[in-house]
């Protein structure tokens, strides 16, 4: 067993009595590519807030790399290299996806680093990198609210690619896209996933089968299965829950 | 035509040439403002009106403050009139004890009482100085003050309140409670801050006399120099990556914290920022109008200030020091000719610059610039995010 | 401090809490469940005040047999009066700025400038005093150290009355229903057959007709000038921030809460900096419960 870069333990959050998280454990490895799965309600995005620091959990661990993150907020989560992709695109829509790009770039993220941050060399060709990898270096200079909505999602990518972070949580980063950019999409996540472990919740079971190793199956805030897809989609809860549904 | 280098490196092809797309008006708006405060209007003023003018640009300051944090930043303050009432304080509480210790009927009171006290605290029958007017006889206590104690007080102020997410509306309501408090503990307490009446009749400032014409031209040279530096200030913070981080937030908060920057950081500087401009102004306005009044404090002129900015356009920084000279100058005109009708006049600006010109005048420029160039309108921030959303 | 100074000092803040609770529960509609910062609230007020006070001029008049019953009618005009020009308001404005709160708030700053003219230039520059109807004249005699004022007992058993039809007609009434769904979620309320932007108009109009008749019991209690509303409505936004913006409950525990901190740190400190220092009190508070004193813990 590799190392474990994410150690989720007893974590169990809950909004005015209803427990929409309970008692999870769930553990992810060094460049690991997870997929979470589970019907509506069943607590992936409360788990990835959990983790981003956007939800306190009420009870339980979280430890990346070793280190808590419950007493840390957003921003100090993400400098220790957790990125996160929201459900809906969350892109700057008034910037250019150049200053997109830029503006996620992990450098001199202080107020005075800020003031005197000046464009390098390295920054530039960071972001012809991550532009190719996302389909984008043509519309460096447009207005990020002018793309489709699949090329903001590429965009939101990018921006955590930008990060350069070693865990990276995704949120449903297919919706609203055609067939052909679920291909170039999970084509992207293949690709980026050397080198840094990823978290993808998804519905969409075609596109699981393109990129899973492994897969996690919640319920109702609980763990409900683990493990390679074929043995997911041979166990028995798990075909009941969602026929059931 | 791409050169060899664009074409291999879309990321440095999409930094050249920006900005050939501004006119020649947003390209050189400072330079025609400097040319307009520095030479224009002291050619065609007398001293008089320089000395009016002088009074608008003071109150200009704050209007730049508004666009950095209203416009840029999100933040409606209704509370620039504390900055601007503290800096307009400090200065008179300096120029009061000044005149107080030169003033040879104020000696004579002083001998009589044992200590030279303002002439208002002796009408008061206040005994002693306060113990908060005493560093303010020194001229070197008195000026970092002036830039200092409204920085720390907005800062400490902003940050608290944006660390635990109270923003929008809520941040507004504050500030203007904020107001309310100021200009309630300045009347209320007449004995040390003057009351109503505020602090008045000084003359000298560190010997100088404030009456002559000369230093009256001065002093206008002095406001325009300062606030052009504001103006540049601004400039450079916007261009700077704190002013993309900055529009960032205002878009999308939530997305900034999760590119691992620290909004209520960069916020509170900003709103900082702004009250260390409103305070100069304030200070200034002592100096050239010979007052400091809980008038200017209170909640009314503090909205008022924003409608400065408003007029000038909300993201405009020089566009507000033309906001604050139109509507003061109006406000003048309206109480020369027909007070009665500045209410109505200053309310319904309100309104249509709200409802129909939501980028001020430079908004308007941009809009006929485009029309004549026949380019297709470049697509301009949506309002509803440029306002900053309640929730 | 005597029994008898403490009831009155309480009762005090009694009458204070009426007021701000009438002007808060207005707000707490407008505010709390639209969203809207209506500046012009306190002008609304005055507005209210103005028409009971024409009412009780057009009785002295014309029907001076009448005179007592005259409260009545000038409590109604001003809820009527006033809610019709908040509808015209919301249809004419307020509509147009949903989506931009900040800027409502700059709009309605501007029309609460232009109705304090209209009341200097066409109602009276000074302030104006309505007279008191027989029946609301001298005290209740509680003890021999305690009296309680008649129109002030009037106006708390109003306040109560018009806290408990608000509440009936929020929480008990199909109308009530609907305002709380579009308020809550306009997009599926849409969607359930409710015309959202009828609904909008009308609860605007409904808070502002509240607004109406704290005006009109506020002439009960003291005279009305041009600038009556702007000194209220800092303190009513507070009341409402206070309170948890989305809680009617709150509003009203925080009326009371800060009337009878005005009553007593006014008895230790002066009307001006009770002022002040329960403003101050307030924006620390509000830091340790950003959202409010009663508000609800809520999933976002």
């Amino acid at each position: 067993m590799s190392e474990l870069i994410l150690a989720v333990e007893d974590l169990t959050v809950s909004f005015d009595g209803f427990k929409a998280v309970d008692g999870l454990n769930f553990y992810v490895e060094k460049d690991e590519l997870r997929v979470v799965i589970g019907p509506n309600g069943a607590g992936k995005t409360t788990l990835l807030d959990m983790i981003c620091g956007k939800t306190k959990p009420t009870a339980g661990t979280i430890k990346f790399k070793y280190r808590d993150l419950a007493e840390m907020i957003e921003f100090q989560i993400t400098r220790l290299g957790v990125g996160r992709k929201f459900q809906n695109p969350s892109v700057y829509e008034d910037l250019t996806v150049f200053e997109n790009l830029e503006i996620s770039y992990p450098q001199r993220r202080g107020l005075l680093g800020s003031l005197l941050f000046r464009r390098d060399d390295a920054l530039l060709d960071k972001i012809d990198e991550v532009a190719g990898l996302i389909f984008l270096d043509e519309v460096l200079r447009h207005k990020a609210g002018q793309l489709s909505h699949g090329q903001k999602q590429w965009l939101e990518i990018g921006m955590l690619l930008m990060q350069d972070p070693e865990l990276l949580l995704l949120d449903e980063p297919v919706a609203g896209m055609s067939a052909r950019e679920r291909e170039q999409t999970a084509q992207l996540l293949n690709g980026i996933s050397k080198g840094r472990s990823i978290v993808v919740i998804e519905h969409d079971m075609a596109f699981v089968k393109l990129i899973a190793h492994k897969v996690t199956v919640l319920h109702q805030g609980k763990l409900l299965a683990e493990g390679s897809m074929d043995e997911v989609q041979a166990d028995e809860r798990v075909r009941e829950v969602y026929l059931g549904h | 035509m791409q050169t060899h280098i664009e074409s291999s490196s879309p990321a440095r092809a999409a930094v050249a040439n920006v900005g050939r797309s501004r006119g020649f008006l947003e390209r050189w708006s400072f330079a025609i403002l400097a040319v307009l405060l520095l030479a224009a209007l002291p050619l065609s003023l007398d001293v008089f009106r320089l000395g009016l003018a002088a009074k608008f640009l003071s109150l200009g300051f704050c209007a730049v403050g508004i666009v950095l944090i209203w416009g840029y930043g999100g933040i409606l303050s209704l509370g620039q009139g504390v900055f601007f009432g503290l800096g307009s304080y400090m200065m008179a509480m300096f120029l009061k004890l000044e005149s107080t210790g030169a003033d040879s009927s104020a000696q004579a009171l002083s001998s009589f009482f044992g200590s030279s006290l303002p002439d208002f605290m002796v009408w008061n029958s206040i005994e002693a100085l306060p113990w908060w007017w005493e560093p303010f006889h020194h001229v070197w206590f008195t000026l970092p003050a002036i830039v200092l104690l409204p920085a720390l007080l907005a800062f400490v102020l902003a940050y608290a309140n944006f660390r635990k997410r109270v923003g929008g509306v809520y941040f507004s309501i504050i500030t203007l409670a904020l107001s309310a408090i100021l200009s309630i503990v300045i009347i209320g307490q007449q004995g040390v801050t003057g009351g109503v009446n505020g602090i008045n009749d000084f003359r000298t400032f560190l010997g100088v006399n404030l009456d002559e014409d000369r230093v009256k031209i001065a002093m206008y040279f002095v406001t325009c120099v300062l606030l052009l530096a504001c103006v540049a200030v601004g400039r450079f913070l916007l261009r700077s990556r704190l002013g993309k981080v900055l529009v960032a937030i205002r878009d999308r908060e939530d997305r900034v914290r999760f590119s691992g920057y620290d909004p209520a950081l960069f916020k509170a500087f900003v709103f900082a920022v702004a009250a260390i401009f409103s305070s100069i102004g304030g200070a200034l306005f002592t100096m050239q109008v010979g007052l400091a009044s809980p008038s200017l404090v209170g909640i009314v002129p503090s909205v008022e200030m924003v409608i400065y900015a408003a007029v000038g356009g909300r993201l405009s920084l020089v566009g507000a020091v033309y906001g604050a000279v139109l509507v003061g100058a109006a406000k003048t005109f309206f109480s020369e000719n027909f007070v009665e009708y500045w209410m109505y006049f200053i309310g319904v600006l309100f309104v249509v610059v709200v409802m129909f010109l939501p980028d001020g005048l430079a908004g308007l420029i941009a809009r006929v610039r485009a029309r004549r160039s026949k380019a297709p309108t470049p697509a301009t921030a949506p309002l509803a995010t440029a306002t900053g959303v309640a929730k | 401090m005597t029994v008898d100074m403490f009831a009155m000092q309480a009762f005090t803040g009694l009458s204070i809490f009426t007021i701000l609770m009438l002007m808060a529960l207005g707000l707490a509609i407008v505010f709390g469940l639209m969203g809207v910062i209506n500046m012009a609230h306190g002008e609304l007020m005055a507005m209210g005040a103005y028409t009971s006070y024409g009412t009780a001029l057009f009785f002295q008049k014309f029907m001076p047999s009448l005179m007592d019953a005259y409260v009545f009618v000038g409590i109604v005009l001003a809820f009527i009066v006033t809610s019709v020009f908040g509808f015209l308001l919301e249809r004419g404005l307020i509509r147009f700025l949903y989506r931009r709160p900040l800027d409502t708030l700059l709009a309605t700053w501007g029309l609460s400038l232009i109705l304090q003219q209209v009341f200097r230039q066409f109602i009276d520059a000074k302030e104006v005093e309505v007279p008191t109807v027989s029946w609301l004249k001298g005290a209740w005699q509680v003890t021999e150290g305690i009296a309680l004022p008649l129109s002030r007992l009037f106006i708390i058993v109003l306040a109560i009355v018009t806290a408990a039809v608000v509440y009936m007609i929020l929480f008990r009434t199909r109308a009530g229903l609907r305002i709380r769904a579009v308020t809550q979620n306009r997009v599926m309320a849409g969607a359930a057959g409710i015309d959202t932007a009828r609904v909008d108009a009308l609860s605007f109009a409904f808070g502002c007709g509240l607004a109406g008749i704290a005006g009109s019991s506020f002439t009960m209690l003291a005279s009305t000038g041009p600038t009556t509303g702007q000194q209220y409505i800092v303190d009513t936004f507070i009341v409402v921030v206070f309170g948890g913006v989305e809680s009617l409950l709150g509003t009203i525990s925080s009326a009371f809460l800060i009337g009878q901190m005005q009553s007593w740190f006014e008895f230790g400190l002066g009307g001006s900096m009770a002022r002040a220092s329960i403003l101050a009190l307030v924006i620390a508070v509000l830091y340790f419960r950003p959202n409010g004193l009663f508000a609800a813990k809520v999933r976002r």
